[in-house]
């Protein structure tokens, strides 16, 4: 019987760096590598080691992996900040403000969610009448598409909220320009203005945005839920717990405008669902009331959310050899459909999913 | 306790079930596998390594079987990094080649409290010499003759330069041989050094693995200090040429032959100043292994 997320040595560790590490054993320590590892986490976890001072409870053998992964995260943010730098080149050149989303935009805005935080693709938000142009200053300086295939290309363009993925020339990495944070096609349809009106500029940098706190909040707990990739899930709901930490710090209490910004927005859903899985794994310090409150402004019905809360632990799990079940694989299957439904309606969806199947089997 | 004192059925099971915690170099490895190639070749090769303890693993492999489908027609080999696949299914005929370049990619992409350069190092009198290599340029061929004949074994693959000593550290594993070096290694070597039955129609042609000698995985605790840096060059035929490379070319030459030179940035460019600065660095030539060891030796002896 594989172990419950709830008690992996990597959710125990996260809740509580300093009580865990003390409790460990060198076995679990291993488990605990392991598993931090398959979550894209390794790094965030050495960030919090660094930061509690806990290296002397880590088995000296097991140091070189803690060392070795805060090198990938401090070369992984040295390439980041570079890539965001050129991205600001060629858009403001053209005079084309913008925002950077999710990971970029903690590092630029020094979020604590970015310590140990490994980067893959940029996300930048540009407005829907300045896409064009951003596109053509983009690829003047060096980025291409990389779907060229006419049905992805409509496929990105007409449904979804982003330009197909860019990919730079020389240095092969990926960007993904949207002009809104969920696709047009979705049920929710969070008015994008009201996100600009909200940004705040990157100091030194006019023309280059963040979102705001709580926009950031809401922005996470959406891609977590909308979004089909769940190997990355907890990956995630750490961003957003690291988040919600912050906001605590700065509001105290007072976290009303949370609420009423996720209204505004359309996003209570999200915002409930991001919550509760954040106290439900990380014991993110969230005031009852606010939670009481968003249940019955947003909570979905019993066996949905039953559903919801069996599926998305499940998916969540780090698999490591041994761990990985074939209910493993249902869930993570079932979420992917799911987070595609949440975008498209079904009479998109069937047809979308049928001829990406088809291709594959080409 | 040596791999070569479980009997073999022992190692089968021990393979299938929990897997076995080989030490490799400074890595322990803990492999699992039901194929039936794994074990055989594990037996062939790595009887001479020692197994740890469970909890010093750093390395979580398991070579298995895509599906059952896969273990009858066209039986396929998958390679798995704690649950992490990075490679496309290949041949079960080539799942232990597999299990050779999956652990080069698990160290490359894990271990940077080294920087590890592609390359062969193999060391005589206290002086480790490395061939970085491209492929094709004979370094794997050129180390498997140096190697059969006394020297050595560091590595056939990569070169473990430790950021904190300066010093290479040894991980040595079988020597892969590819294509027509399988018989100028054979025909080469002394009658006690193994070379495995050929794999055809891998990635990179016909693949054999030439056992690494006893006394070199002996002493895999033992590092060494870089002295000459010598980049091979096979040519069909000519006289043997050992040229001087300048220290700037050579340094260039090396960055682009490590797997993290990227990820260590500053650190790795001030670990390769200081190898350099000890080291004496060359361009060889050679189209018979007989010349390559004479003039190698003498080298090392100047």
């Amino acid at each position: 019987m594989p172990e419950s997320i709830m008690q992996s040595c990597l959710i125990r560790f996260l809740r509580d760096p300093q009580h865990s590490a003390a409790k460990l054993s060198p076995g679990e320590w291993q488990m605990l590598i392991r598993q931090a590892r398959r979550s894209n986490l390794l790094s965030r976890m050495t960030h919090l080691v660094e930061t509690y001072d806990l290296l002397s409870f880590v088995p000296e053998h097991l140091q070189p992996h803690l060392y070795s992964a805060q090198l990938v995260s401090s070369s992984n943010l040295r390439s980041v900040k570079w890539e965001v730098l050129q991205i600001y080149t060629a858009l403001s050149e053209a005079d084309i403000p913008f925002a950077l989303l999710k990971g970029a935009a903690y590092v630029m805005s020094e979020r604590d969610a970015f310590q140990g935080r490994l980067f893959g693709d940029i996300d930048i938000l540009v407005r829907d009448e300045q896409l064009k142009e951003a596109e053509k200053a983009l690829i003047k300086h060096g980025w291409f598409c990389t779907k060229i295939d006419p049905y992805d290309q409509k496929y990105y363009r007409t449904w979804m909220h982003e330009l197909p993925p860019l990919k730079h020339l020389k240095r092969q990495t990926d960007l993904d320009v949207h002009h809104t944070i969920l696709p047009p096609t979705a049920a929710a349809k969070p008015d994008i203005n009201k996100i600009w009106e909200q940004v705040i500029e990157v100091k030194d940098y006019p023309g280059m945005y963040v979102l705001s706190l709580q926009d950031m909040i809401l922005h996470s707990a959406t891609h977590l839920f909308h979004e089909g990739d769940f190997e990355q899930g907890l990956r995630d709901v750490v961003d957003l717990d690291a988040l919600l930490r912050e906001y605590s710090l700065e509001n105290g209490r007072a976290w009303a405008g949370l609420l009423t910004r996720a209204e505004t927005l359309q996003l209570s859903r999200s915002l409930y669902y991001g919550l509760r899985y954040a106290r439900m794994l990380l014991k993110t310090p969230v005031p009852e009331a606010l939670t009481r409150e968003i249940a019955t402004q947003a909570e979905p019905f019993g066996f949905s959310r039953y559903l919801m809360d069996k599926m998305l632990l499940k998916a969540m799990m780090p698999s490591c050899i041994g761990q990985r079940t074939h209910l493993l694989g249902l869930a993570r299957f079932i979420l992917f459909i799911r987070s595609h439904y949440l975008r498209m309606p079904m009479r998109l969806l069937i047809p979308h999913l049928l001829r990406k199947a088809l291709r594959q089997e080409k | 306790m040596l791999l070569s004192s479980i009997p073999p059925r022992k190692l089968k099971q021990q393979l299938a079930e929990e897997g076995i915690n080989l030490k490799i170099g400074p890595f322990v490895v803990n492999l699992s596998s039901t194929l039936p190639k794994v074990a055989e070749n594990l037996s062939d090769l790595y009887g001479a390594y020692t197994l740890e303890d469970s909890h010093r693993v750093d390395f979580h492999i398991a070579l298995q079987s895509p599906s059952i489908i896969r273990r009858w027609i066209r039986p396929q080999a998958i390679f798995s990094f704690d649950g992490y696949l990075p490679f496309k299914p290949l041949p079960q005929t080539q799942s232990f080649a597999m299990f050779e370049w999956g652990l080069n990619w698990c160290v490359a992409n894990n271990a940077h409290q080294y920087l590890v350069i592609h390359s062969a190092v193999v060391e005589k009198n206290g002086k480790a010499v490395i061939f970085p290599g491209t492929p094709g340029s004979g370094k794997s061929t050129l180390c498997a003759g140096l190697v059969s004949q006394g020297w050595r074994l560091l590595s056939d693959e990569m070169a473990l330069l430790s950021t904190e000593t300066g010093l290479i550290t040894p991980i040595p594993r079988p020597i892969s041989l590819k294509n027509e070096s399988i018989d100028i290694v054979r025909s080469f070597a002394n009658d006690d050094i193994f070379v495995g039955k050929p794999v055809h129609d891998t990635a990179k042609g016909s693949v054999a693995h030439m056992r690494a000698p006893m006394s070199s995985v002996a002493r895999s605790d033992e590092a060494a200090v870089p002295a000459a840096i010598v980049f091979p060059k096979y040519r069909k035929d000519g006289s043997i040429e050992l040229l001087p490379l300048s220290k700037g070319r050579t340094f260039l030459e090396l960055a682009e032959n490590s797997f993290n030179y990227h990820i260590l940035g500053s650190t790795a460019f001030s670990a390769l100043t200081a190898m350099l600065d000890q080291c004496e660095c060359f361009r060889l030539s050679y189209h018979n292994l007989d010349d390559a060891y004479a003039t190698l030796g003498n080298l090392i002896d100047a």
